[in-house]
């Protein structure tokens, strides 16, 4: 049998001379019909600009095939060398053969175009279907993507869906041409876990549905044990490690594939958390906030009822000296907001936050999520450092210098960064000299906004390290704002879960991530992938989240809590 | 700065940009020391409407002055009007933008209105009514076109003050209890010096044009001072018996305008990332 795609030494390159500019640099794999691959590897490695090769996509961003075949079996059975196809050809090929699915569905969809125009416009040009027959070919379309009420969505515009909406829209768009091959390059990145879910899910159903095979590009190993079949790790665009995936998973051969399971964290529920620091009951906490509310007002027009999106309602929790708390939630949860409250930075706040007095004038800092947007990229090092301390008073002498010295060479930066300019560094090292930035007013409580999620898996894992080891050396609390739970089970004594809005459970990390109590953690903690539930099932769960804007006045009703255990508590579901 | 000017002469249209400026601003300052080839205001009663010749190269005009001689005093008078002028805009502008921008609300709605009025006017115009309210002269020429080029400074500050407002490093600034002055010149200004480059280059240019204009009209530098436009305009009844008198200044004004204008595409070509990006 003659496999569905057979790639043999590839090699693309970029640039003037594509020749000395190589990304990837031989690469070979075949594909049967009805197959997964995964092609796992960091930034850099090269795995997107293989699969973009794959359908010539590459061309358009100025990539360039130097060497190598791609043979396609088109669905008549006859064999394509893409390669060395003409571009009338191709554009066949990517309409009808090989369909294609990006990370950020907000661009890749028109937002000048209802959803329903985009989808019967994939139809019309891959199946020729006008009209009635194409708008019916849409609803259905829809339906096998599983969007509830798929026939008022059809005249929606992509801004009005959320993103997992979107990327199902753009899922509904690859499946109109019926394509033998779906590439999916980082589909579920920009997304929840729980969101992250259920399109796994989907296209785990509809690969059974359709037969169709599957090229799945991620960084997250665990992401793709549950759905694929084969898989084949890249580093520096070389496929350093290709084989069945229990081979992969369960005896790795290379070394960088070891590393990959080793180092990147892993959710193990529980079983993985820290052991030291323990919270001491009645020990005075550093920060305590009490009934934390922000709501930002929505104007409907003159003389509509005023109404405000609830971003946090009520919220309470203190932190103790040298602990960490982390908040877990999805995008709108208002775990962010609550972070930002806890530094003055909202506009429209309520309650109490309590700071004790602490070690210099501002004892709480910030490192934020994007270390590319949180420095100035005009400022060098030395100005980017100094300023925390200008602010406060101090004046630019020997003594700052020194202690300058002493945080960069304490977060791992060269005691020549101090020159250099933000743009010269990677995103670890800027987000190790944000860290830098925050420790240069010696705070007690340091506020790390999702400050690892735009890092790379093993980065993340040495900043981690870095985050635990200062913590223990200058006795910080850590307030860790992530919606990444194998990253939260590494860092935090205690965990917060927020769900739109409030905390609905709150305790001890080991208790609340191996005994959850509350059915959105439950939820949450089942949808994180890992390695260990490769062969579990996962069903699609459609459950969204509620809307945040209220009429004006609305208050929720007082938060009634259980006791789960001896630090653990649970806020107790009201029927809605 | 010496990295963007070392860019700036490795870019084809920065460096002929840059080339033409250079050239201007020699004769400017030649005419300013009085080292032209004829004293510019002296009559030659003898050698009246005589074309270019070996002595007059680009001829005389009515009242035999050296028509070169004059046009090199006359682009001293232009540049510096265009210049002062383009420089009062500068900071008129920015002031305005960066703190519509950064207060927001009332004052922003407020002074950005203000300006969307001053831009509805056309520049010429505007700078006519200027005039006829306070009187011509070099110095009113220059409010004049500082008034009519403000909005676009303002326009142009405070769209990309208002992202960079809301940048992180603003946030993390805000965290650390940075004054206010600190974050508008740290970390707002220093990241618009390179759009406000790119502007001046090309107000420069409109400046100049302004300026002919308004002279031209009678409005801008009053004689015996020359300067372009009132050159051009001295030269229109004589346009068939002496037509170098209108060739010449009007080949100055077109070629310093180029030059200008070249430079302004060649610096934002340099100092926008998205162009940036692709050339490095």
């Amino acid at each position: 049998m003659t496999p569905l795609l057979r790639v043999r030494d590839l090699h693309v390159g970029f640039g003037r001379d594509p020749k000395a500019n190589e990304v990837v640099k031989g690469v070979s794999f075949e594909l049967m019909a009805g197959q997964t691959l995964a092609i796992v590897g960091e930034s850099g490695s090269g795995k997107s600009v293989t699969a973009l090769s794959i359908n010539r996509l590459v061309d358009f961003g100025g990539g360039q095939i130097t060497a190598g075949s791609i043979h396609f079996q088109r669905s008549d059975g006859s064999v394509l060398d893409v390669t060395q196809a003409d571009e009338k050809t191709l554009r066949q090929v990517r309409g009808s053969g090989i369909g294609m699915i990006f990370q950020e569905p907000m661009t890749s969809l028109n937002p000048v175009h209802t959803v329903g125009t985009q989808i019967e416009e994939a139809f019309r040009l891959n199946r020729g279907l006008t009209g009635a027959t194409g708008r019916q070919a849409a609803l259905d379309v829809l339906d096998r993507v599983r969007i509830p009420d798929a026939k008022s969505r059809l005249a929606y515009y992509p801004h009005q869906l959320s993103g997992g909406m979107r990327q199902r829209v753009m899922i509904a768009m690859a499946l109109a041409s019926s394509p033998r091959l779906l590439i999916a390059d980082e589909p579920t990145t920009a997304l929840d876990v729980t969101v992250q879910a259920q399109i796994m899910a989907l296209l785990a159903e509809l690969r059974a549905e359709t037969s169709m095979s599957m090229i799945f590009i991620t960084h997250d190993i665990g992401l793709v044990a549950g759905i694929a079949d084969n898989i084949m790790v890249m580093q520096q665009g070389v496929a350093v490690e290709q084989n069945q995936i229990d081979a992969v998973l369960d005896n790795p051969q290379h070394d960088y594939t070891r590393h990959l399971l080793k180092a990147v964290p892993h959710f193990s529920a529980g079983k993985a958390v820290r052991t030291d620091g323990h919270r001491v009951e009645g020990r005075a906490p550093i920060v305590s906030v009490d009934d934390l509310v922000v709501r930002f007002p929505v104007s409907r027009g003159l003389f509509r009822a005023k109404a405000a999106v609830h971003a946090v309602d009520g919220v309470s929790f203190d932190l103790q000296p040298g602990e960490t708390l982390a908040i877990v939630g999805e995008s709108g949860s208002g775990k962010s907001t609550t972070a930002r409250a806890i530094l003055g930075l909202n506009s429209h706040q309520r309650g109490a936050i309590t700071t004790a007095a602490g070690r210099s004038r501002r004892p709480i800092q910030m490192v934020f999520q994007d270390p590319f947007a949180s420095l100035n990229p005009r400022l060098n090092v030395e100005a980017l450092l100094a300023e925390p301390a200008i602010a406060n008073g101090q004046r630019k002498d020997a003594a700052l210098h020194e202690r300058m010295q002493f945080l960069l060479e304490r977060v791992g930066l060269p005691a020549d960064a101090l020159e250099r300019y933000p743009h010269q560094f990677s995103g670890g090292q800027r987000q190790r000299l944000c860290i830098a930035r925050a420790l240069m007013l010696n705070p007690d409580v340091v506020v790390l906004d999702e400050a690892v999620s735009a890092l790379d898996v093993s980065v993340q894992a040495r900043v981690l390290d870095l985050l635990v080891d200062l913590q223990r050396e200058f006795n910080l609390a850590y307030l860790f704002i992530s919606h990444d739970m194998a990253v939260v089970e590494r860092i935090a004594h205690r965990i917060a879960v927020m769900f739109a809005g409030q905390i609905v459970e709150i305790g001890e990390a080991r208790g609340v991530l191996a005994d959850p109590q509350h059915s959105y953690t439950k939820r949450l903690i089942a949808a994180v992938p890992a390695v260990e539930r490769r062969n579990q099932h996962f069903a699609v769960d459609m459950t969204q989240v509620p809307s945040l804007v209220r009429q004006a006045g609305y208050e929720p009703p007082a938060a009634r809590w259980r006791q789960a255990g001896i630090d653990h508590q649970v806020r107790v579901e009201v029927a809605s | 700065m010496t990295r963007v000017f070392g860019a700036l002469w490795q870019h084809p249209s920065g460096r002929i940009g840059l080339f033409i400026i250079g050239l201007y601003l020699t004769l400017a300052l030649l005419g300013v020391l009085g080292l032209t080839p004829h004293p510019a205001l002296k009559q030659f009663m003898i050698d009246r409407l005589t074309g270019p010749s070996a002595s007059y190269w680009m001829g005389t005009d009515l009242l035999g002055r050296d028509t070169m001689s004059r046009l090199m005093l006359g682009i001293g008078q232009s540049m510096l009007i265009a210049f002062a002028s383009v420089a009062w805009a500068t900071l008129a502008g920015t002031i305005i933008g960066l703190f519509a921008a950064w207060l927001g609300g009332l004052w922003d709605g407020v002074l950005m209105r203000l300006m969307d009025v001053l831009l509805a006017f056309p520049a010429i115009l505007l700078a006519l009514l200027i005039i006829a309210i306070v009187g011509p002269g070099t110095f009113t020429s220059v409010t004049a076109i500082a008034i009519v080029y403000t909005p676009i400074f303002a326009r142009v500050v405070r769209g990309p003050a208002l992202s960079l407002k809301q940048r992180d490093f603003v946030d993390a600034a805000r965290t650390f209890g940075s004054s206010q002055r600190y974050i508008l010149s740290r970390h707002l200004l220093l990241n618009l010096v390179a759009p406000l480059a790119v502007q001046v280059t090309l107000a420069l240019a409109w400046a100049l044009l302004t300026e002919a204009g308004l002279s031209f009209l009678g409005l801008g530098t009053q004689p015996p001072t020359p300067s372009l436009g009132l050159m051009l305009a001295e030269s229109k009844n004589l346009m068939q018996q002496a037509p170098w008198l209108m060739i010449f200044p009007a080949l100055t004004i077109m070629l310093g305008i180029l030059g200008f204008n070249l430079t302004g595409d060649a610096l934002r070509d340099i100092l926008d990332p998205r162009t940036q990006r692709r050339t490095a």
